[in-house]
């Protein structure tokens, strides 16, 4: 029997090297097909009519007009009279039309009339949200009390950031086809398998709008996606309105969001502003933390702020939250949830007791390890410590760090700063099919997706190891609900419970091939192996099958074995540091990054090249949300002011400087198995390009995004203009 | 500010009478159809119903059979109803019929299938949508059909998609430059840089990190592929120089 434990690393021929994403050439030429590219025949275009007030009762809707519009065919309700929203751009009315164009014709004819109601879009602090707030969670652990009396230092700082959008570049949206009572939907989603079953899925969505679905008619697929970051898992209204209008027309409809909607109501992440005392001797040790915190989410709650940030175990802490329920659209989950929050707020304080005590924060983190409890002990090493000091070699943090304030003449300072983070990550349940047909061919089907983060290619990565085969020896089939059901990708779960319920599947499939040819091979099938596309005998390469001849033996059978998630494959929480290097000119109050380095754990790295990728990518959306990203409210309208991309700001190419990513291997990290890796590098950014413009200018710009003119505000305090 | 569909602005009002010539022409006492019948050339009652060329034909024409079509590249004055007019795409002669108000994007995507070019922010920021017209790599989100067709005494810009980079199941040096220094994700955003990249490299066969940088600055990738697009697009100027018998 082959094993199914992950092969040693002098055994592995594909997983860990750097491979290209199977479905890269799709991609690079413009072949790919995705959602919003998928023209049906007959299909029909849908757009929605939204909310102008932030908070309304609906008293009326009427949709003569548009009914009778050129080339309209269906028209679907999906906020009715007397229904309240909520928020500017909730979905009231959708139509579907021949053209876009003619669909937009006739939005523009379907007259809504609203009761508007108190709203609250923008606030400075809770004090000012009277009747919108609520206190989510006050606690205390230890003595702070104490803890401040035996302080040698106390710094009280403010810290926050702002909501921020998820701006996929493939809008949120859906094509609906009917076939009697059977539905296909080409989704954007994060969840393929999830989408037709489960609450707000098509199934009970469609049932009660008076469609009676149920989930096994309803297909998925979503063979690429433009982005989800965590915006992504529910069919969502307009996905179910688009059903309702395909059924409506008899025809094929597609409906996606407009950049406007997708900016304002699709998704975004929720804001976190705190107020924190800090106490330590003067040896660096934190003695004691307060934070009194706020935040939004939109209408609903939201969760509560979980601070400090890692820095927890032992430390005597007294925290209070208190959430905002305002009319914004509602968030969703943001890349990492939570954390980047959590971290900004912590490592920025960290980082001005640090620079109180005049102490290097790298040496102020290493002081305080002790308060990471599993963090930095688990796993036989010393996960933070090490990513530290690799991290320092990399920057050459000793030779360019200085005290707070860039003391060089000149208008141009330059400063490091650093971060540190976590992520859990437990892989999701998915199940996996491996088929070995007689000619050879090999398939592999999950109902998976693919978001960009290069699933597709771990599936054909492990599957080829597994069964000793080329890469291209494999068929992936992903992105389509016919397939045996796979998790939803979210929380960096994904890579987990893919790669172990490959791994199982094929490894299931494998043995059920060498007990086929063992006969042949004149061996027991536990004296075999498959290396290099040959079933051999184990120790003696010469007694082999090609990997063709091996499946000629199974005659007009296949082989076809499943596999599910296996956690002793997988494990979960790993660690990152990041140091930012930036240059803020005193002048104009721009801050540019000149260097950004990131070291990395992920335990069993399957592709090295997309996994870097991985991190890359994580680094640039942190300096995206630390320099451009806000989502601007205003109270007098209501209204999202910048839901566009050109004031809904994205870091450029030229705005990123110089990435370094290293990922921490082998021993140690290598044999945890394997851990997704979305989330973490995502965690650091705001707070090290926080710390280093703080360690630039010798002054804190309290929140994100780290604009010109919250630059300037802050020198206008002290600092070195 | 975010659009509000369910409210009438007075500037969509005035938006709305500017868009009906019958108005103008009713002053002078003609309905509109006979007032495009005098302006325009004769033989223009064409059907305008399945006029497209090529593959990829969806569906019938959006266009109300009892609607006369303007033909762009005879008549000066058309729409707002539907115009034949022959776009020259991917160096084939391509007639569509559609209003003049519908963007080329639109035109690629929706009535001709070449869904490379993506549709993102629709407002000339993200260079998703990026084709090559006469050489210069433009927006088509924010380029009328119209105006890149056949007219009274100008021929047919020349549009290159990225459908034309390359046969089909083989990659143009550009496209593979991003496949193997993984500078795409979710990859949506990839056409439109790589016809940006493509259109630079056409121009300035050598090109520095520095002027990748400051060339590509007008497409946005939300994933955060920038370090391998750089070395992407240098990589494949080097191989395109070399293939040319230029510097390696």
């Amino acid at each position: 029997m082959a094993d199914f434990k992950w092969p040693a690393i002098d055994k592995r021929s594909l997983i860990g090297k750097r491979i290209s994403r199977l479905d890269g050439p799709w991609k690079a030429s413009g072949s790919a097909k995705y959602t919003y590219d998928i023209n049906r025949p007959n299909m029909l275009y849908g757009r929605m009519v939204t909310s102008p007030h932030a908070h309304a009762k609906i008293t009326n809707i009427d949709t003569s007009v548009a009914e009778k519009m050129p080339g309209v065919h269906a028209v679907d309700i999906i906020h009715p009279v007397g229904q309240e929203v909520l928020w500017a751009g909730k979905e009231i009315v959708a139509v579907a039309a021949e053209t876009d164009d003619q669909a937009r014709d006739a939005m523009r004819k379907v007259k809504i009339d609203y009761e508007v109601l108190p709203y609250l879009v923008a606030y400075d602090t809770p004090q000012k949200a009277e009747g919108y707030t609520r206190q989510l969670n006050e606690a205390t652990q230890g003595d702070p009390d104490a803890g401040f009396k035996s302080a040698n230092a106390v710094v009280d700082g403010f810290y926050g950031l702002p909501v921020i959008t998820h701006c996929c570049l493939e809008a949120h949206g859906s094509v609906a086809e009917w076939d009697g009572d059977k539905l296909t939907v080409w989704a954007s989603t994060q969840s393929v398998s999830g989408l037709a079953g489960g609450q707000g899925g098509y199934a009970e969505s469609l049932t009660a709008k008076g469609i009676p679905t149920t989930a096994p008619n309803v297909r998925v697929i979503t063979p690429v996606m433009g982005g989800g970051f965590g915006s992504k898992f529910a069919a969502d209204t307009w996905g179910i309105s688009a059903a309702v209008l395909a059924k409506k027309a008899g025809r094929p409809v597609k409906m996606m969001l407009d950049r406007d909607q997708e900016l304002s109501v699709a998704g975004s992440r929720p804001s976190l502003y705190a107020k924190v005392k800090i106490g330590a001797k003067s040896d660096g040790t934190i003695t004691a933390w307060q934070s009194e915190s706020w935040g939004t989410s939109g209408p609903a709650p939201g969760g509560a702020a979980n601070l400090p940030y890692i820095f927890q175990t032992g430390l005597p802490f007294k925290r209070r939250h208190t959430t905002v329920q305002t009319n914004i659209g509602p968030a969703r989950a943001w890349r990492a949830p939570g954390h980047p929050q959590f971290c900004l707020v912590t490592m920025s304080a960290f980082e001005d007791m640090a620079a109180k005590l005049n102490m290097d924060p790298v040496q102020f983190l290493l002081k305080n390890m002790q308060y990471a409890g599993e963090r930095n002990k688990g796993f036989g090493t010393k996960d933070y410590e090490q990513e530290l000091a690799k991290a320092s070699e990399l920057m050459d943090w000793k030779m360019k760090w200085h005290p707070r304030g860039d003391r060089t003449p000149g208008p141009i300072k330059r400063g490091l700063g650093v971060s540190v983070h976590t992520w859990g990550g437990r892989a999701n349940d998915s199940t996996c099919n491996c088929t070995i047909h007689s000619d050879g061919s090999v398939e592999v089907s999950m109902g998976t997706q693919d978001l960009g983060v290069g699933a597709r290619t771990v599936v054909g990565i492990v599957a080829g190891e597994t069964l000793g085969l080329p890469l291209e020896a494999v068929k992936v089939n992903i992105g389509d609900s016919i397939y045996p059901p796979a998790g939803g990708s979210g929380g960096s779960t994904t890579s987990g419970g893919i790669s172990s319920a490959t791994r199982r599947a094929t490894n299931a499939a494998l043995n059920k091939l060498l007990d086929q040819v063992a006969p042949s091979l004149g061996v027991p099938a536990d004296q075999l192996e498959a290396v290099g596309g040959k079933i051999q005998v184990i120790g003696n390469p010469g007694k082999s099958l090609t990997w063709k001849q091996a499946c000629a033996k199974l005659g007009p059978a296949t082989i076809s074995e499943m596999g599910q998630t296996d956690r002793s494959l997988t494990s979960v929480n790993v660690g990152g540091v990041q140091m930012a290097e930036v240059s803020v000119d005193t002048e104009t109050g721009v801050v540019r990054m000149e260097k950004m380095v990131a070291v990395q754990d992920c335990g069993l790295i399957l592709d090295l090249k997309t996994a870097e990728s991985q991190v890359y990518g994580g680094m640039i959306m942190g300096i995206t949300y630390a320099l451009f990203e806000e989502k601007v409210m205003d109270q007098q309208t209501g209204q999202h002011l910048n839901a566009d991309m050109e004031f809904y700001k994205l870091a450029g190419i030229g705005d990123i400087g110089e990435l370094v990513v290293h990922m921490m291997q082998g021993p140690g990290y290598d044999d945890r198995g394997v851990i997704g890796l979305g989330e973490p590098p995502t965690i650091s950014p705001g707070a090290a390009i926080s710390n280093a413009v703080a360690n630039a200018i010798g002054v804190r710009v309290p929140t994100l995004p780290l604009t010109a003119d919250k630059v300037l505000a802050a020198l206008g305090k002290g600092g070195m203009a | 500010m975010a659009k509000q569909p369910g409210k009438e602005h007075p500037e969509e009002e005035l938006r709305k009478e500017d868009a009906q010539p019958d108005k103008s022409a009713r002053s002078i006492g003609l309905g509109r159809r006979e007032f495009v019948k005098m302006a325009g050339t004769a033989g223009m009652a064409v059907s305008a119903v399945g006029v497209l060329a090529g593959e990829g034909i969806l569906k019938a024409e959006p266009v109300a059979p009892s609607q006369d079509v303007t033909d762009a590249a005879t008549t000066k004055l058309v729409g707002p109803g539907p115009v034949r007019m022959t776009l020259n795409i991917n160096g084939k002669p391509t007639t569509v019929t559609l209003e003049p108000r519908v963007t080329l994007l639109d035109t690629l995507r929706d009535h001709l299938d070449l869904t490379g070019a993506k549709k993102v922010c629709d407002r000339a920021t993200c260079g998703a949508c990026t084709v090559i017209i006469n050489g210069a790599a433009m927006y088509s989100c924010t380029v009328l059909a119209i105006d890149v067709a056949e007219r009274p005494g100008s021929p047919a810009a020349r549009i290159e998609t990225i459908e034309s980079l390359a046969p089909e199941g083989q990659l143009h040096p550009v496209s593979q430059g991003f496949v193997d220094n993984d500078g795409q994700q979710c990859g949506f955003c990839t056409p439109g840089f790589v016809m940006s990249a493509k259109a630079y490299i056409d121009k300035h066969p050598h090109p520095t990190y520095d002027e990748v940088r400051a060339s590509l600055g007008g497409n946005l990738c939300r994933c955060g592929t920038y370090m391998g697009v750089r070395h992407a697009v240098v990589e494949a100027a080097g191989k395109m120089a070399a293939g040319k018998g230029g510097r390696a």
